[in-house]
């Protein structure tokens, strides 16, 4: 009976919390401002960032359940490098995974499905929460950063890809829709990184226009 | 007069708190302002009294730009029947180029002017008047062909991006119109640079090449003769040919007071020594251009007399503004010279120095308290 008593359960209202609170208000990118470099470098069309926020799901998914698992075990002192051990082989294996599978992607993305090792969310979400709960809230919270982070980058992703190629996932929408004959151009500022930038700006912009509690304080 | 003045009065009401248009507050007083000046005056403290408030000062600009803006209307006309080898009348060149021009003055202002109307209805406070000015200023430096929806997209993106996020007139780190300006340049780049543009409905056997884009391809034999490139009559960004008119746009700002002439000042010195300096190394022809030549050609003169010493987004301290000026002059020169991509420095130059007009006078205020407070140990000791 006791048992029973203090068994949660699987999706409570606590546990529903970290899978979306990450999603908005806690978002990784467009809150804590973290992992910004990858949302510029791979954005500029709409497959690579949902290759890229995938990949980032999973990798974070696993890492949070095995360093939450082995918490116990690792020693404090060398926790950081056990971290990244972990992170490395997990990013070493969707490596593969896109090589093996999606090799064009794979080669758009190039040095930054490695640089996932570095992204800041990850090594943040395993100090801050796998190192200290259980497996299973743990593995909510790195899906839910992970998806937080990737919705922005799959938002922005679009965006850049249909103004800047004239494109939704490599199909010529604009080209369908006709708006070429009619003098419309592509925007070549969308390619170009900065414009990432003024797109989570402006996604950042909406955010607190509709939470008005994020908005921090003039200093 | 009279009865314009009593017919406000009488619709007044309607606009205020409870009234029947109280959304339409910041619309009303945007009117009533932009007729009369306003009767409101502070009554707390000691102030200067003068006629001059904001909309008076935007609209002594636009009365400057309007030479510019006139003879840039001709040129596009005079450009385009010399490049199809017509001989036409005066008149006829000046209904050419106003069907050019014209155009994309209205689509400037109408873009512009409806996004800081909603913005300010929106956040309840008064219409800026910085419009005014960027709203003349975007047309006069863009080409002549450029397609009118461009023109309202870089608009918006002036407006919104450039000054409305950071707060609207005042608040904004980069000059409005050229922050448009360089939104096109990088967005539509075969809209605003290369030979094509230039001259309205140019037909394909004519050369269009502006004197910058020959001088960066080391053609400076192709060059105009310099008191074409003063006067103007040479292929360009529609107000920004007369070096001349430009000048004389110059004197009226600094009669009034409303430019700098520190920056000025400075900005025609640093065009003028790093051009020099590139006379003495001479290591391409394009190095060999004349420093007067220099001045005139492409947007230098328009640049340092409109958008350098825009008073939002320039240095404030008064030897801020003579390392701003002189940085911006020489960036230019350098930027046009060393950089064949990008052959009008002086956008580039100005934005870059826009970004860095904070630090320095960051650095000048720390340097006078330094200063004082050394001469303060000094009178202790």
């Amino acid at each position: 009976m006791s048992d029973k008593k203090e068994r949660e359960p699987l999706f409570s209202v606590k546990n529903r919390k970290l899978l979306s609170t990450p999603l908005n208000k806690e978002n990784p990118i467009t809150v804590q401002v973290l992992g910004i470099c990858s949302a510029l470098a791979i954005t500029v069309k709409l497959e690579p960032s949902v290759v890229m926020a995938l990949s980032v799901v999973a990798v974070m998914g696993v890492s949070n359940v095995v360093i939450s698992v082995l918490r116990k075990a690792i020693p404090p002192r060398i926790r950081i490098i056990v971290q990244l051990t972990v992170i490395a082989s997990l990013v070493v294996l969707v490596d593969e995974v896109l090589s093996a599978f999606m090799y064009d992607v794979s080669k758009q993305l190039s040095v930054f499905v490695g640089l996932i090792i570095t992204n800041c969310i990850i090594m943040g979400r395993l100090e801050a929460f796998a190192s200290s709960n259980k497996a299973w809230p743990s593995f909510l919270d790195g899906i839910g950063n992970a998806a937080g982070y990737g919705w922005i980058l799959i938002v922005v992703g679009f965006f850049r890809e249909l103004l800047g190629s004239g494109e939704v996932w490599g199909y010529p929408v604009m080209e369908w829709i006709g708006l070429y004959d009619i003098g419309y151009k592509d925007n070549g500022l969308m390619i170009l990184p900065p414009m990432a930038l003024i797109i989570v700006g402006v996604i950042i912009w909406i955010q607190r226009a509709k939470n008005r509690d994020l908005i921090e304080e003039n200093q | 007069m009279k009865a314009l003045r009593n017919y406000l009065d009488k619709i007044k009401p309607q606009f205020e708190k409870g009234g029947k248009f109280e959304k339409l507050h910041s619309t009303f007083e945007a009117f009533e302002t932009f007729l009369f000046v306003p009767n409101t005056t502070t009554s707390q403290g000691s102030h200067i009294r003068d006629a001059m408030d904001m909309k008076r000062t935007m609209i002594m600009v636009v009365i400057a730009l309007i030479p510019t803006l006139l003879f840039g209307i001709w040129n596009v006309g005079y450009q385009h029947f010399l490049a199809i080898g017509e001989d036409v009348g005066f008149w006829q060149m000046v209904g050419y180029g106003a069907i050019k021009v014209l155009p994309i003055v209205i689509v400037s202002y109408v873009t512009g002017l409806a996004i800081e109307f909603g913005f300010a209805q929106s956040r309840g406070h008064e219409v800026n008047e910085g419009f005014l000015v960027s709203g003349m200023l975007i047309p006069l430096i863009l080409p002549p062909d450029i397609p009118l929806w461009m023109v309202a997209v870089a608009t918006a993106f002036a407006v919104i991006i450039g000054k409305e996020v950071f707060g609207g007139t005042g608040m904004n780190i980069l000059n409005p119109a050229l922050t448009a300006r360089a939104f096109l340049f990088f967005a539509y780049p075969q809209d605003i640079s290369g030979d094509k543009v230039w001259i309205a409905d140019k037909p394909d056997t004519f050369s269009g090449a502006t004197p910058l884009a020959n001088a960066a391809l080391g053609n400076t034999d192709a060059l105009p003769s310099f008191s074409d490139t003063f006067f103007g009559f040479i292929p360009g960004s529609i107000g920004e040919t007369s070096t001349f008119l430009v000048l004389i746009g110059a004197i009226i700002l600094l009669a009034t007071g409303i430019g700098s002439a520190r920056i000025l000042l400075s900005v025609f010195v640093g065009g003028l020594v790093m051009s020099l300096i590139f006379n003495l190394w001479g290591a391409n022809e394009y190095m060999m251009i004349q420093p007067h030549m220099q001045i005139a050609m492409g947007g230098f003169a328009f640049g340092a007399v409109y958008m350098a010493t825009d008073p939002v987004t320039a240095s404030q301290t008064h030897r801020g503004k003579y390392i701003y000026g002189f940085l911006v002059g020489l960036l230019a020169i350098l930027f046009r010279v060393f950089n064949p991509a990008y052959p009008e420095g002086m956008m580039l130059a100005i934005l870059l120095m826009n970004v860095f007009a904070p630090l320095i006078d960051h650095y000048v205020v720390e340097g006078n308290i330094k200063r004082r407070l050394a001469r303060l140990e000094k009178a202790k000791a």
